[in-house]
């Protein structure tokens, strides 16, 4: 692992991102806000109307993170070193990519190759494992899980075509 | 001594061996789940649960709370031998725990840390068995707006003691109310905030949304932190067993503190982990040997450890009697109640004696078993650890998956924990808690209904919160806690400005 000088290299700053999560957050505040207006947040005959609760939810939200933008322009939060540096970003990424690309094999292949797969590109990408144990490793695992889920729990999970050429 | 009677009712649901064994795979299960990182407490439960659909519902909870004492015992292994906290609540243990390991008394470390736990979590269980009838019956007598006003009294609680800034707490908890909302309205029927998206019909299940920050959160910030396991070898044998429980009884008044502090901080929703660093911090200002602290102290094991347990086993009290869980993974737990279709609160001590009793007794021995297993398993759980990240990273990536599928058999569920998964990191880094989120998420709906029954009983006032006694104090309790981080910042300012005329 590389040690980076703190302020060096840095993606994004702690005090950016805060405020950048704080906006995010205010327009998600926002939006529960003007569908609880279209729902009612009033009173209807026999007691509340739906978005009597969520309104003031979604009020809080905008109020605490406009608190959160003001005190963080002020100074008084968040530090000043980076939010993520280049080398963390990239080592967050070399997790996050595969696994987002594994998310949606599940929705093609059904979830047990999509394992295989998964569980071999990681060993053999970012463990530079040999093939022998990599091959193993990701045969076994789904294995252990189909015998496990399917036939001990009886719980189905996802297929894709190559379970329908096994018959299942 | 009712309380008595009914926990040997409970012992006699723990002759069934079949429970006996669901609670020796809880505790394995448990550790191992403590021990590896993206897999903690709430999320190893919270993937385990689906499993239990089938199973009644006193085994299922016996199995599903071991796994929460064996998470509790496990996180010690980590912090111990690798320095790398296994579990948020055992960070504090790493102060002195590494050090020892450090200077070869990882043994002795050990030893402490899984007894002190063993002593937090007996001290709370007992807490619980003679209490939890006690309020139970009181909450008997609860209406909606008293129901609420304890739920409020848990939020407020957050913002009071959580350790990161308010502001923040707030947003993350009113966003978890938020996520809760989505769906059907339960009383009226409307849908609210799906925007034309007819899967999200059903809302957001908080089972995935654990999945997703605990887990795959934890194990992104893993990522980036560049982890490497190299840890010190531990050795456990029963002589350095025996010679550390003849130096501990000397640590009997930091035990005890940590216990209370433990169980305070359990029973208002405080958590574990800010209970293991008070513990820490009070036993760091009360010992001779305070000044060494941080430099390998036992007694520095022993403060944290004792209130982690004791909090964790104490957050199941208000679970069980209110229905309002004291920590993330009491609140999976609770979940799990309602799937299995039963109704927590003071009705459950009335309808279901042998779950709630069972379970009570199942704390007992539960953990008895659970300090033998892990005294005498370290070795092969410390062997774990050394298998590369990059084979347990996958797996358990792929459980994780698996884990939000089978929770309703839709697939949009595992692109959902893979959002949350990037909200639990980023969220993570800017100091956002994780559990008021949860806990909202949990409780939104009960919450929100318990407001709504209030309001039409007044007629939409707000004065029904505090037309009697108890309501009125438990708001006001609320109101003081919510408000605790400006009124002590207040009294600081005070108290320097009164002493510096002085100096």
């Amino acid at each position: 692992m590389r040690h980076e000088d703190e302020t060096g290299d840095s993606l994004l700053s702690n005090r950016s991102a805060n405020i950048l999560v704080a906006l995010i957050l205010i327009a998600v505040g926002g939006l529960v806000i003007a569908d609880s207006l279209r729902l009612g947040i009033g009173w209807a005959e026999d007691g509340p109307r739906p978005g009597y609760f969520p309104f003031y939810t979604g009020l809080l939200i905008v109020l605490a993170s406009l608190c959160t933008i003001v005190l963080t322009v002020m100074g008084r939060m968040g530090s000043k070193g980076p939010f993520v540096r280049r080398e963390q970003f990239r080592d967050v990424m070399k997790v996050f990519v595969p696994t987002a690309i594994y998310v949606a094999l599940i929705w093609l292949i059904g979830i047990y190759v999509a394992s295989a797969v998964f569980i071999a590109v990681f060993m053999r990408w970012l463990g530079k494992f040999k093939w022998p144990l990599t091959i193993i490793v990701s045969l076994a695992v789904p294995f252990a899980l189909f015998v496990i889920f399917e036939l001990w729990f009886l719980l189905p999970l996802p297929k894709g075509p190559v379970e329908d050429l096994l018959g299942y | 001594m009712e309380a008595l009677s009914s926990l040997i009712a409970g012992f006699s649901v723990l002759g069934d061996p079949a429970n006996v064994l669901y609670m020796l795979i809880g505790i394995t299960l448990g550790v191992l789940i403590g021990v590896l990182p993206g897999l903690g407490g709430a999320n190893g439960v919270a993937i385990l649960l689906p499993l239990t659909f089938s199973m009644s519902p006193t085994s299922a909870i016996i199995m599903l709370s071991c796994i929460y004492w064996g998470a509790l015992f496990g996180g010690a292994i980590t912090s111990i031998l690798f320095n790398i906290p296994g579990e948020p609540w055992s960070v504090a243990t790493t102060f002195d725990g590494y050090p020892l390991a450090q200077q070869g008394r990882a043994g002795e470390a050990l030893t402490a840390a899984f007894t002190s736990s063993f002593f937090g979590a007996l001290f709370a269980v007992i807490l619980v068995t003679f209490l939890a009838p006690l309020i139970a019956s009181m909450a008997l007598a609860f209406g909606p707006a008293e129901l609420f006003a304890v739920q409020l009294l848990a939020f407020c609680s957050f913002v009071g003691m959580s350790r990161e800034p308010p502001s923040k707490t707030i947003a993350a908890m009113m966003l978890g109310f938020a996520l809760a909302a989505v769906g059907q309205d339960p009383s009226t029927g409307q849908l609210r905030m799906t925007f034309g998206w007819y899967e999200l019909l059903r809302g957001f299940n908080f089972l995935i949304a654990v999945i997703g920050l605990f887990g795959i959160g934890e194990i992104l910030l893993t990522m980036e932190e560049g982890l490497a396991f190299r840890g010190r070898s531990a050795k456990i044998n029963p002589r350095v067993v025996l010679q550390t429980w003849a130096k501990l009884p000397k640590f009997w008044a930091t035990a005890l503190r940590g216990a209370i502090v433990g169980c305070w901080m359990g029973i208002t929703p405080g958590g574990a982990t800010p209970a293991s660093f008070m513990s820490y911090g009070v036993a760091k200002r009360f010992s001779k040997r305070g000044a060494h602290f941080g430099q390998g102290e036992l007694e520095g094991v022993v403060a944290p450890e004792t209130a982690a347990h004791a909090a964790g086993t104490s957050a199941l009290l208000p679970m069980l009697t209110l229905g309002i869980p004291g920590s993330p993974t009491a609140a999976v737990l609770l979940g799990g109640l309602l799937i299995w279709g039963l109704e927590p609160g003071p009705m459950l001590f009335i309808d279901q004696p042998d779950f709630v009793w069972g379970l009570i007794a199942s704390m007992y021995l539960g953990n008895v078993v659970g300090l033998i297993v892990v005294l005498t398993t370290v070795p092969l759980f410390a062997a774990i650890l050394r298998i590369p990240f990059s084979i347990i990273a996958p797996v358990i990536i792929t459980v994780c998956a698996i884990g939000a599928f089978t929770v309703r058999n839709a697939l949009l569920d595992i692109t959902f924990m893979l959002i949350f998964g990037v909200i639990g990191y980023v969220f993570k880094k800017l100091q956002y808690p994780l559990a008021p989120l949860v806990l909202a998420l949990v409780l939104g709906d009960m919450a929100e209904s318990n407001f709504r029954n209030a309001m039409v009983l007044s007629d939409g006032g707000l004065w029904i919160f505090w037309s009697n006694g108890l309501v009125g104090s438990i708001c006001g309790l609320a109101v003081f806690m919510l408000f605790w981080p400006l009124i002590s910042s207040g009294l600081k300012r005070l108290r320097s400005r009164r002493s510096q005329p002085a100096e």
